[in-house]
């Protein structure tokens, strides 16, 4: 699904937050959004998730504004994994099934299961209480969660900034399985420069609301402009 | 009571002032306020009975209860500014309590049809509904703050205003229950509730002061679930747009 900004701005209590922003994430892409903090990453996931409109401009799913997709059938098709990872009260299992629960569904323990393995955690996490996991079995399940949708279109705020060495190449290992095999389009932020480079087809460069930069990874190891180089070398130090 | 002994009960009024000055409260200011409405209040509301008990005419009746509902309406409406079209979802929940506890104790002849009977009941029926309403969006207003991230994660997983909101809603609806509940479970023990007092010192006989007393807390019961869940579904989709998002209150 290619999912497309055509000058979107957003205002809130009178601070622009993000200016005029044109571009296209590409069907089956990897485009990560980097840019420092406050830059309006999340921000512009939110939009992308239909969670905010845009003060002006608009956004396309395959070529249809966002205003004539129901919201919940949109929020579905492109799922979003939030930055703080919020669960609801009750087990991890609990979680996991919320997705369906709010289309009147079910979800099986042995999905349940193939789940939170997909996202290296164990089964035996299925009964725990989920405000009482760690921050990095927390940002599993939320991804986890996410996923139970199937939603052709992946938005993933941070989710890997609570994770140690070995979970961090098990998501990513999981993003390029998504990408690769299940053909998802994939929309993430991150802080990590060397993630973006090594995982991404496309990159956005975001500083103080502004899409600086969209290209190829090497948009970061080679910057074309003055902004772009210092927020690498901001990032990298 | 002779005037005189009433205005012998400004002593009661008196201590607080001089042991709020004294103490450097600060509360002098209010203590008069509150005494003069008070005053003023009550004996306008006291004419105005004599005059409606007087005339015994539906009309007089009908006046009273709308200025009733219109000063509750007033005053729950301040707890919930941020709230679309609050003043209209109390005007209907108060309204709604109202219609159905006369409608229930009229109409199966439980109390007389008389201005004695349906003003005092009418206060008591529109005072708590109007309680209820502030216990209600103030505790709403505290869960949905608390818990915008669960909101909005539903939200996100394409789930309905009402689904988002459920949790919260049920707890506030709970919650602003509770006290009415409660007040029942020791009612009697610990003190008598103020219209049973009132009568018994007026002269009534207890047994029959308490059967008044037991058909308002039944009242009451229907009237605190009826107001919570009414304004809570009149309430809950003001807090979402038509692109089904929460909205910045
Ligand atoms: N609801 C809101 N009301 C007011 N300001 C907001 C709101 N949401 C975000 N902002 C502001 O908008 C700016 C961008 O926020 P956003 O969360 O999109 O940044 P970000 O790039 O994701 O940052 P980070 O890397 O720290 O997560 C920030 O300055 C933030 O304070
Ligand atoms: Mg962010």
């Amino acid at each position: 699904m290619v999912l497309e900004l055509q000058n979107v701005s957003f205002t809130i209590d009178h601070t622009t937050i993000l200016k005029n922003i044109t571009g296209r994430f590409h069907k089956g892409k990897i485009t990560t959004l980097v840019g420092p903090s406050g830059a309006g990453k999340t921000t512009l996931l939110k939009l992308c998730n239909n969670l905010l409109t845009p003060t002006s401009g608009t956004l396309y799913l395959d070529g249809q504004p966002f205003s004539e997709i129901e919201p919940t059938v949109l929020r579905r098709e492109v799922g979003m994994a939030l930055q703080a990872a919020p669960m609801i009260n009750g087990s991890v299992y609990d979680n996991l099934q919320l997705p369906r629960k709010l289309a009147n569904q079910s979800l099986s323990i042995t999905e349940a299961e193939k789940f939170l393995h997909a996202v290296g955690l164990s089964s035996s996490l299925l009964q725990q209480v989920a405000n009482d996991l760690s921050g990095g079995q927390r940002q599993r399940v939320s991804i986890a969660r996410t996923l139970v949708n199937h939603s052709h279109v992946l938005l993933l705020d941070e989710i890997t900034s609570a994770l140690d060495r070995t979970a961090v190449s098990e998501i990513e290992q999981l993003i390029t399985t998504l990408n690769q095999q299940h053909g998802v389009t994939i929309i993430w932020i991150t802080h990590n420069l060397q993630q973006a480079i090594a995982l991404s087809d496309n990159v956005w460069v975001m500083v103080d609301g502004e899409l600086i930069a969209t290209g190829e990874p090497t948009i970061l190891t080679h910057p074309t402009n003055e902004v772009i180089r210092q927020f690498v070398e901001g990032a990298l130090r | 009571m002779s005037y005189l002994s009433l205005s012998l009960t400004l002593f009661f009024v008196l201590i607080p002032l001089v042991l709020s000055k004294t103490l450097n409260l600060g509360l002098e200011r209010d203590v008069v306020i509150a005494t003069v409405r008070a005053i003023i209040q009550l004996l306008a509301v006291g004419y105005i009975l004599t005059f409606v008990f007087d005339g015994d005419h539906p009309a007089y009746m009908l006046i009273m209860i709308l200025i009733m509902i219109t000063t509750a309406t007033l005053n729950a409406r301040k707890k919930g500014k941020h709230i679309k079209g609050i003043t209209w979802k109390l005007v209907a929940t108060i309204t709604t309590v109202e219609v159905v506890t006369q409608g229930i104790l009229l109409g199966f002849h439980i109390v007389p049809a008389t201005a004695q009977y349906i003003i005092p009941i009418s206060g008591m029926m529109i005072g708590n509904a109007m309680v209820l309403s502030i216990l209600f969006l103030n505790r709403f207003d505290a869960e949905v703050q608390a818990h915008k991230d669960e909101v909005e994660l539903i939200l996100s997983l394409g789930g309905s205003p009402k689904q988002a909101i459920h949790h919260q809603l049920m707890q506030a609806i709970k919650a602003s229950m509770i006290p009415t509940i409660e007040s029942q479970k020791t009612i009697g023990l610990v003190q008598l509730p103020g219209m049973m007092s009132g009568q018994i010192i007026g002269g009534a006989d207890p047994m029959q002061a308490v059967q008044f007393q037991i058909l308002i807390i039944f009242a009451l019961l229907t009237n605190a679930t009826i107001s919570s869940l009414m304004l809570g579904f009149l309430s809950y989709p003001a807090l979402f747009n038509e692109r089904k998002q929460l909205l910045n209150v």
